[in-house]
């Protein structure tokens, strides 16, 4: 039994970080019908420039006390995101907006590879170690264990994604890009100044993308620059499941993922006596993004598809 | 009409310039040709032979691809400043240093960059993976090939006579770690995972078998890949199962991550790996909790190896950073050929072929000689442990 609430516990932390950086492929799906794939490289670029800052704050000895280094880096890291997201939008999809489908979509895959290599040259080509300032002291819940990195991560993105949900339910900034992601058209005659919300969007994808990203660093301490692009691929298999273009979806395949990847991984092999292992763990996130497309390609909380077209 | 004047005159130029091109390229043609076939060109200018190197120099080993091309490099440098002489003439060393990004598929296509490149012989790869459908590619070209890291049997299993390895294999290897969990740890039920590459899975399997006929239980058989960092999943499983202990088949970038893991899931198991694990970098990625960690490492340490120091010394020297892992081994594959080349006075691979089969030479990392199939004679594995962030030499099995 604890075996079983520790793989959910394992599913919950990675589910947790899925949902995060799934908002950020569907809300820009929600509002420009784009897949980002660059998403998942922005995750990486903030842990990258938390790693730096906090190796910097740490080195230069100012004796800071460590969860505010954290925070500093953090802070660094998502602002040097937004930045970086907004480029992006403006630089390699602005203008590509009227275009066919097809373009923006290479577009992103490049800006992939770009922010891939350009972090290569930056960081280096080594595994990076992510310095462990929260302490990674594992506490025992019913036999299950949890570090402090792993509780953090689950209640901050519980935390960002309800306020997220607050800030499209609630604010003026939200009513306007839920009106975008309607009809676009329709807005702008309206008085919504649709360039401005789509560069919101973005933004604010990149921030909670920054977030993952020190998040994901700090509980395997690692930083590398191929890290987002698995990830990437994961969080937009979950934003499929959840129902690409709705939030909620998005944190629940988020969650129903990270579960299913790791009982999924920890269990096969009894249940196929042998047959199958653990090697199929990436096998069920593609699998489950295979079903969904074909059985219910609007995903689980997915609007028609009818609405969109 | 001024600008029809200025096109023909501006076409004359360029064909006047592919031509002399062409001409040029030809005489290098040339001058490569002599090269390769070992043409007696009585000349008084230095003779340059060309050497390949291939290992990954991008990817999450990147830093051991260029730690072996350092390694190379140095013998390199070396064997030029000293003024080399080979059949009477003076030789400069060049290397061809090719990136095959620890991928099987980019290996084959590097491997044959390097034998169009018409070089002498090859040092290289670093990984089992690449190394054994290169060397297919260098046997045909009849080229000599050391490998200083591939561990994989079936590398010198092809009964290929060009290939040859400075390193103990992974049956020698799996072997005395099987040997050592069972009998020097007191592992008596184990927990088994590798990285489906065919170092890690060759790894895995000898120490799976060495383990079993030493009497422990295998309770289970676990798979990842080169590119995860995250474990908890697997080691959850392995949780379960409450083992003994817990072997790796695979490189530093995973079982670094995985070792936090075990400690952070409260996994109450020894963990022992290959030599993939016993680097500086799985000690940083480990961080405090690599605390106890076992890893086995083919040959002899860098300070108990006959010339260790001082090659640490000239390495950090030149290089400005530590030694990763394998460079002294790289660095012995490319003296070793220098030696066979010396002994046969010649750089043609076909003359000195039988000379590098018959080699007797003093390395940095001890005493190089091999068998028929192409092994290193008496390859020996040692063991250590992390202590105090530190790996710490236990004892030398093996070998002799």
């Amino acid at each position: 039994m604890d075996i079983f609430l520790q793989q959910v516990l394992n599913g919950l932390v990675l589910g947790s970080v899925y949902a995060l950086v799934a908002l950020g492929y569907t809300m820009v799906y929600g509002i420009l019908g784009l897949i980002n794939f660059a998403h998942g490289e922005v995750v990486m670029i903030g842990a990258m420039v938390a790693l730096t800052v906090m190796n910097a704050l740490l080195g230069a000895a100012v004796g800071l006390p460590p969860s505010l280094v954290l925070a500093l880096a953090t802070a660094t890291a998502i602002a040097v995101c937004m930045a970086l997201a907004f480029s992006i939008e403006r630089v390699a999809y602005r203008p590509l907006r009227r275009a066919p489908r097809l373009a923006p979509l290479i577009t992103a895959i490049g800006m992939s590879i770009l922010l891939q290599n350009l972090a290569m040259m930056i960081w280096g080509r080594q595994y990076r170690t992510f310095p462990s300032v929260i302490p990674v002291t594992p506490h025992s819940i019913g036999g299950a264990s949890i570090t402090d990195v792993q509780i953090v991560i689950i209640v901050v993105s519980a935390a960002i994604m309800a306020g997220l949900l607050l800030l499209v339910q609630y604010t003026r900034l939200g009513r306007a890009m839920r009106a975008t992601a309607e009809n676009p058209t329709v807005a702008g005659l309206m008085g919504v100044n649709i360039n401005r919300i789509i560069s919101a969007t973005f933004v604010i994808g990149a921030a909670l993308a920054a977030v993952a990203g020190v998040l994901v660093a700090a509980n395997y301490s690692i930083a590398h620059y191929s890290m987002g692009f698995m990830l990437g691929l994961k969080a937009f298999t979950a934003a499929v499941l959840g129902g690409i273009g709705n939030l909620a979806g998005a944190m629940l395949g988020g969650l129903l993922l990270g579960l299913i990847e790791s009982i999924g991984a920890g269990y096969i092999s009894d249940v196929s006596g042998g047959f199958f292992g653990s090697h199929y763990q990436d096998v069920f996130a593609f699998l489950v993004l295979v079903l969904v497309l074909v059985f219910r390609p609007t995903g689980i909380m997915g609007e028609r598809v009818a609405e969109r077209a | 009409m001024d600008r029809g004047y200025r096109d023909s005159v501006w076409r004359l130029g360029a064909t006047a310039a592919a031509m002399l091109m062409a001409v040029l390229l030809a005489a290098c043609g040339q001058q490569e040709d002599q090269a390769a076939t070992g043409g007696d060109t009585a000349s008084s200018l230095e003779r340059v032979v060309k050497i390949g190197h291939a290992g990954p120099l991008t990817g999450p080993i990147a830093h051991l691809g260029k730690d072996n091309e350092n390694g190379v490099r140095l013998a390199i440098d070396e064997a030029n400043a000293g003024g080399t002489v080979i059949g009477g003439e003076k030789i400069k060393f060049e290397m061809i240093s090719e990136d095959d990004e620890g991928k099987e598929s980019k290996s084959t296509v590097v491997a044959q960059i390097i034998v169009d490149a018409k070089v002498a012989g090859v040092i290289g790869h670093l990984n089992s993976g690449t190394t054994i459908p290169a060397s297919k590619i260098y046997h045909d070209a009849g080229l000599p090939q050391i490998s200083p890291s591939a561990t994989n049997v079936n590398y010198t299993n092809q009964g290929f006579k060009t290939a040859f390895r400075v390193m103990a294999n992974d049956a020698q290897q799996g072997k005395v770690l099987g040997d050592y969990a069972v009998k020097n740890l007191g592992a008596k039920t184990i927990a088994v995972i590798d990285d489906r590459s065919s170092y890690g899975k060759g790894l895995a399997d000898e120490f799976e078998a060495a383990a079993k006929a030493a009497g422990a239980k295998i309770v289970t058989r676990e798979f990842t890949d080169v590119t995860k960092t995250d474990f908890t999943a697997i080691l959850t499983r392995i949780k379960g199962m409450n083992p003994n202990l817990v072997f790796y088949g695979g490189m530093d970038s995973q079982s670094g991550p995985m070792m936090k893991q075990i400690k952070n899931l409260g996994l109450k198991a020894t963990f022992l790996t290959g030599d993939g694990g016993q680097t500086a970098q799985f000690l940083t990625l480990a961080g405090p909790e690599g605390e106890g960690a076992y890893a086995s490492s083919p040959g002899v340490p860098l300070d108990q190896m006959p010339g260790g120091q001082a090659f640490t010394d000239r390495y950090t020297k030149t290089f400005k950073q530590p030694i990763q892992l394998y460079a002294p081994y790289a660095y012995d594959s490319m003296n070793t050929m220098i030696a066979a080349m010396k002994a046969a006075g010649s750089v043609d691979p076909k003359v000195y072929l039988p000379q590098l089969a018959a080699i007797q030479y003093q390395g940095v990392t001890g005493n190089i000689a091999f068998d028929e199939k192409g092994d290193i004679k008496g390859g020996s594995i040692s063991l250590y442990k992390v202590e105090n962030g530190k790996w710490k030499y236990l004892e030398t099995k093996g070998g002799g």
